[in-house]
């Protein structure tokens, strides 16, 4: 073990360095709470929680899943308590816990996020700010800020202006558009000091039997090793037109050699989702492996690797 | 606190693998998963091997579970092979090993004095009655069970299980065994005969429901075991929730994985699929 430590396995969104390049996707991790039971959520570069709202939301009616080839379509809905329960029992949770935690937020308005921005510059000790604006499940496509890039650039501002200085703020954007490059484009020049490339992928699937959308909400938001690819191709096109704007990559990373071909993509960092599902270790699991294959290629530090697939 | 303090992921062995009737019944040796195992939890185990597509963890109601014998602690499992994934594990050989986590869940609530309790199962839904029922009697319960399905090769009822029914009373839709019918046609008589003053109930949702109401009319407890489709089994994945009334009475989406699958029939909104029932916290405007 000794040799880990001559390993520079940091990474660093905005003015900050997280100790590994390792996260929860945000939405596939509970509370913490769940996952602590099979690891120090401390391993972790940071939880990046659930997408938070400024209300209450019951998220959509159930079936809110069906498993796919490789993936898994979800329509949860942003299920979840609103920001103000979130801070007073979430948080403090985490925070006891020694967690680094991003919080990740989500708004139907731009003065929703800019009042969820107002409500995290209170809290002390965060380590960055996701802003969602690209969850597939709402009611109205339109409403997906990432699909245009004024109202991606509108949201990111709002953000920025109302949030303190010093958290990274993280963009979440989604594959399901033309261009991500100009997306990605209009939110770092919004304010943007990183990017999470990518949401989930919006999909469908037909209950043959029932004759119906097998998800009570018709679609669903497609993720794991399926997207994967996808996922590459997008962090390679943004690192590749945005090379300073640090990538957090996810999108069916399972292994290690998942998460590498990401970081030689161009991500500095590499976050699990569903394939925490299937395996409640699969952070650790991808963590250890990414060490390994990085070591392997004969990398010093994680920073070394990214984007080195550009050539 | 943790949540499922007591669960651990493991590498299990395949002890035995023997069909039942429509059923496998299987038995792992899981060492100290085995020690926390009650009445009413599951077990999320990995399906299909290192290269197969299917990414999600199969949720199994626990069958029974010993802490001592010659492979140490055991949990067994009765599986329906009706699935991708519940097939890849019935099809398992002795000496194979499979990914668990486990105890998950909640557990059937059992009372301090001893009562007269119904249990009420549908196809394998049966399954876990067995071990509750012998939990039951050695608190000097009376129990009796009424087991339903739609044909006699559905019913689970292994002889070892009946040892601790009092009376069991069979019942099938296409009167190939038993009482011609469904569970719910027989309840309420045995509720009346033995003074039942808890029922206790694992099947599909509409059986769950229908149990419900003749519960409610008898004016008798009842814990049910409830299954909503799930990704995880571990509580992250949000997907496996159902409308439950919280202490307060407010309607919530409330996971089947962590607040169940053992919850108190009386405050499930039964009926909700495909819609958020009215009132619900957060619900959309």
């Amino acid at each position: 073990m000794s040799d880990f430590q001559a390993f520079d396995f940091r990474t660093k969104f905005g003015g900050r360095y997280f100790p590994a390049p390792i996260f929860t996707a945000s939405g596939c991790a509970g509370s913490g709470k769940e996952l602590s039971q099979f690891f120090d959520l401390n391993e972790l570069g940071a939880v990046v929680t659930k997408s938070i709202s400024v209300k209450p939301r019951s998220g959509r009616p159930t079936p809110r899943m069906a498993e796919t080839p490789s993936g898994m379509l979800n329509s949860i809905g942003l299920q979840g308590p609103g920001i103000d329960q979130f801070l007073e029992t979430d948080i403090p949770w985490l925070q006891n816990k020694g967690a680094r935690v991003i919080v990740s937020i989500s708004g139907e308005t731009v003065e929703e996020y800019a009042s969820l921005a107002r409500k995290l510059r209170g809290i002390p000790s965060l380590h960055g700010v996701e802003v969602n604006i690209s969850c597939p499940n709402v009611e109205n496509r339109g409403l997906v800020f990432a699909c245009d890039p004024v109202a991606s650039r509108a949201v990111i501002e709002a953000v920025r202006r109302n949030i303190s200085g010093d958290y990274p703020i993280i963009a979440k954007l989604s594959p399901d558009v033309t261009d991500i490059v100009s997306i990605a484009r209009e939110v770092v020049a919004a304010g943007a000091d990183g990017l999470a490339l990518i949401n989930t992928v919006l999909g469908m699937v037909i209950d043959v039997d029932a004759k119906r959308p097998k998800l009570a909400g018709i679609t669903g938001g497609l993720s794991g090793p399926a997207i994967r690819p996808i996922a590459v191709r997008v962090i390679y096109q943004v690192h590749k037109a945005l090379p300073q704007v640090p990538i957090l990559g996810m999108g069916g990373v399972t292994s290690g050699r998942d998460a590498l071909e990401m970081i030689f993509a161009g991500a500095s960092g590499v976050s699990i989702g569903t394939a925490t599902f299937g395996n409640p270790s699969a952070v650790m699991k991808v963590k250890t492996e990414l060490l390994q294959g990085l070591r392997d290629r004969g990398f010093s530090s994680l920073m070394d690797a990214v984007g080195v697939a550009h050539g | 606190m943790n949540i499922n303090p007591k669960a651990v992921q493991d590498s299990v062995e395949v002890l035995s693998n023997k069909k039942v009737g429509s059923y496998n019944h299987m038995v792992f040796a899981v060492g100290d998963m085995a020690t926390h195992a009650k009445p009413g939890n599951f077990v999320a185990i990995s399906v299909g091997g290192a290269s197969s597509a299917l990414i999600l963890r199969r949720a199994f109601a626990i069958y029974r579970s010993s802490n001592r014998g010659a492979y140490g602690g055991t949990i067994e499992l009765v599986v329906a092979a009706h699935g991708t994934g519940s097939r890849w594990l019935s099809e398992r050989s002795v000496h194979e090993r499979v990914d668990m986590v486990g105890p998950l869940g909640t557990a059937f609530g059992i009372p301090t004095e001893p009562v007269n309790a119904l249990l009420v199962g549908g196809g394998y839904g049966s399954a876990p009655l067995f071990g509750l029922a012998e939990v039951l009697k050695a608190r000097g319960c009376r129990v009796d069970m009424v087991l339903g399905a739609s044909t006699a090769a559905k019913i689970y009822a292994p002889l070892e299980g009946k040892r601790s029914v009092n009376i069991m009373t069979l019942t099938t839709e296409d009167g190939s065994t038993g009482v011609k019918g469904r569970v719910t046609d027989v309840m309420a008589q045995i509720i009346e005969r033995n003074n039942v003053e808890i029922i206790y109930s694992c099947g599909p949702m509409a059986m769950l429901a229908a149990v419900d109401q003749v519960a409610q009319k008898a004016n008798v407890i009842h814990q049910c075991a409830v299954e909503e489709s799930m990704a995880c089994g571990i509580g992250v994945c949000m997907t496996c929730v159902i409308p439950m009334r919280d202490a307060a009475g407010v309607i919530k989406m409330q996971r089947s994985c962590i607040e169940g699958p053992v919850v108190d029939g009386s405050s499930v909104v039964w009926g909700s699929e495909r819609k958020i029932p009215e009132g619900t916290w957060g619900a959309p405007l």
